[in-house]
């Protein structure tokens, strides 16, 4: 939400700890009674010395995940500050029906959708472009390899605040550069900040260039990983390179595709915070095209103060993304080993 | 779910087919220069701008290359130096202390987690994992720290809430779980404790993973500018990120204000607004072509390991 810096393709559900045997138990060769004692009182300080060690994380996930878990109950109150959260009235659906009946709830999800998914796609077609062109040049040049995909990779570590003052240089009505080369060419100057029809173009460029270099990292390690022996083969048998790469690269890459998607189709739900809000400075002419669920919660909730719808709004977001990341994650599995390489 | 290829293995020997030069070749390169200056030209042209004088913006817009050169800018930002250095020093206080303790507390539940032997293995990493899966969301969270914790305008507000990043913990926990076993067996047979193995043992042989996710959450921090827009109303708490902001959003204000009150002296605006973009960037631009190897290494293996 935070525009934060989690890598958003990640399996949840599949990260797994490999089960290894357990070793030391089994290979012990004695194992008398008193042993067994001694073992078992060491091995429930031990149990009790781990679980302290975890104690400080557990204990954040607890008060900064867990108990707002426990506030969705906001979403059916109408809560003031003086009843606190478990005293303030019950309304039932009310929040909900409002939030559906005024038409905002079908215009922020509309926005949220189309707009991740032009990201999606965007950020798939150029990275995996990027990602095929870098790994034709690796062979000879690989330091200029280097070169190019830390370019791509610079602007991940910036922050949308930074990256607003960036747009701005490009958009500004009067000294922006967008506007000086249309103006230079004849064309008259966009008003950008209050031209809402530019804006999905506009975000899925400042997204691309944002983030686009995170992908081709992703995509070229997948390109990498493929064994060389496919193409030395290909060689042989006289394919170009444009077949090789039709023909061995891409279908060797589908499953790795497959998982990305599937795992930002489960985030759809979710926009970036930092892009909508900062990056349109917060524009109300933009609202139309720019205005997402997660910038129509925060103003709900700070320059509207209305705290049960902003939490209905919230809930009905969480509550989505949860049956979309839990799908997702199924799918992969369902797909199983076979799904990779 | 594991594609078995150790990151430094992954590179296979070179293929060098065709000749060195031709103009396939060429074309690409040609290409990729042109994209690559497509991602590095706005930085370039926001460190210009902030060393450019006003009224040449103005007069012909941004370029590549300074034109007037002025530091008037930075002038006006550190010629006030108390909030800038203020801000400053609360990015700085977060993300050395926030990094820390992050680093600390989920290295030591991905320890846990790790160690295949212990009983509550499973639920606990549940716990950790159905974070990931469903969010209480903002209102919540957000009554509860203003309301109940009473956490806001302290620069607690700024650290705790991302002290656990879950799936931090988790590649965290990955790394450990693959730390060879013998080597913890013989300390514990020596007699060593938990805490020795984890300190003595595991903590050293992790150093790649605890640099990389050391610097993703450096990086959360030192961006983050979300908990002060929610939390900070008090300018002394103000991390720079948000000082930024602030200024992006106040500025025409400002600038209108020195208007009415007739003054003559009007405030560089375009270029002020730079000269601080770049200071907030400094550190992350400097220390990138040092980090950014840790970085890529842990987007690879995070890429092709979900």
């Amino acid at each position: 939400m935070s525009g934060a810096l989690g890598p958003p393709a990640t399996s949840v559900l599949t990260a797994g700890t490999p089960d290894g045997p357990e070793t030391v138990e089994a290979l012990t060769p004695e194992r008398t009674r008193s042993y067994r004692r001694r073992r078992n009182r060491g091995s429930r300080q031990r149990d009790l010395t781990l679980l302290l060690m975890g104690a400080p994380a557990l204990v954040a996930l607890l008060v900064f995940n867990y108990l707002p878990m426990a506030g969705i109950v906001l979403a059916f109150k109408n809560y003031n500050t003086y009843d606190g959260v478990l005293h303030s009235p019950w309304v039932g659906l009310q929040n909900f029906h409002f939030l559906f009946s005024n038409g905002d709830a079908l215009r922020v999800t509309r926005n949220t959708v189309v707009m991740n998914s032009l990201f999606i796609v965007a950020n798939l077609v150029i990275s995996i472009g990027l990602a095929l062109l870098l790994n034709e040049i690796r062979d000879r040049a690989p330091w200029l390899g280097k070169i190019y995909q830390s370019a791509m990779f610079l602007p991940f570590v910036l922050s949308y605040v930074v990256i607003t003052n960036f747009a701005l240089t490009f958009l500004n009505a009067d000294t922006g550069i967008v506007n000086h080369l249309l103006r230079h060419f004849g064309a008259s100057g966009v008003d950008w900040y209050n031209a809402p029809n530019w804006w999905p173009l506009v975000l899925t460029v400042v997204e691309v260039w944002k983030s686009v270099g995170f992908w081709v990292i992703v995509y070229l390690a997948g390109i990498i990983s493929i064994s060389p022996e496919y193409y030395e083969a290909a060689s042989i048998d006289g394919a170009s390179r444009w077949q090789q790469i039709r023909q061995i690269t891409l279908p060797l890459l589908v499953p790795l595709i497959v998982i990305n998607v599937l795992l930002s189709l489960s985030h759809i739900f979710n926009a970036d915070f930092g892009l909508f809000f900062q990056v349109t400075q917060n524009s109300t002419t933009l609202y139309p095209t720019t205005d997402v669920i997660d910038t129509y919660v925060y103003r709900s909730l700070t320059s509207i103060g209305d705290v049960g719808m902003a939490a209905a709004a919230g809930l009905y977001q969480s509550f989505v993304g949860f049956v979309l990341v839990v799908t997702a994650n199924w799918l992969v599995r369902r797909r199983g080993t076979d799904a990779l390489f | 779910m594991v594609i078995e290829t150790a990151p430094a293995k992954a590179y296979r020997p070179v293929r060098r087919s065709g000749p060195a030069f031709d103009l396939r070749r060429l074309a690409i390169h040609c290409g990729l220069v042109i994209v690559a200056l497509g991602f590095v030209t706005p930085l370039i042209i926001v460190i210009s701008a902030s060393f450019s004088s006003e009224s040449a913006i103005t007069d012909h817009g941004y370029s590549p290359l300074p034109q007037r050169f002025s530091t008037t800018a930075y002038r006006y930002v550190l010629g006030d130096p108390s909030k800038i250095v203020q801000a400053y020093g609360v990015s700085m206080l977060v993300t050395v202390t926030g990094t820390i303790l992050s680093l600390t507390i989920m290295s030591m539940l991905a320890y846990t987690l790790s160690r295949n032997d212990y009983r509550l293995r499973r639920p606990l990493s549940f716990y950790v994992l159905f974070t990931m899966i469903f969010n209480g969301g903002l209102v919540p969270t957000y009554i509860l720290i203003t309301q109940y914790l009473h956490l806001q305008n302290t620069v607690l507000v700024l650290i705790l809430p991302y002290v656990v990043t879950p799936w931090y913990l988790l590649l965290l926990r990955t790394y450990f779980a693959q730390l060879p076993k013998d080597i913890m067996d013989a300390a514990r047979i020596d007699g060593a404790g938990e805490w020795r193995v984890f300190t003595g043992i595991v903590l050293p042989l992790s150093k790649p993973a605890l640099a990389t996710v050391g610097l993703f959450v450096m990086l959360l921090y030192w961006n983050d500018w979300w908990l002060g827009l929610l939390y900070i109303t008090d300018d002394r708490f103000a991390p720079l990120q948000l000082y930024l902001y602030r200024i992006l959003t106040n500025i025409d204000f400002a600038a209108s204000n020195s208007q009415l009150a007739g003054t003559t002296i009007a405030i560089p605006i375009q270029t002020v607004r730079m000269a601080v973009a770049v200071l907030a960037i400094g550190p992350i631009v400097a220390a990138f072509f040092f980090i950014q190897r840790f970085l890529i290494r842990g987007i690879a293996l995070g890429g092709l390991k979900d």
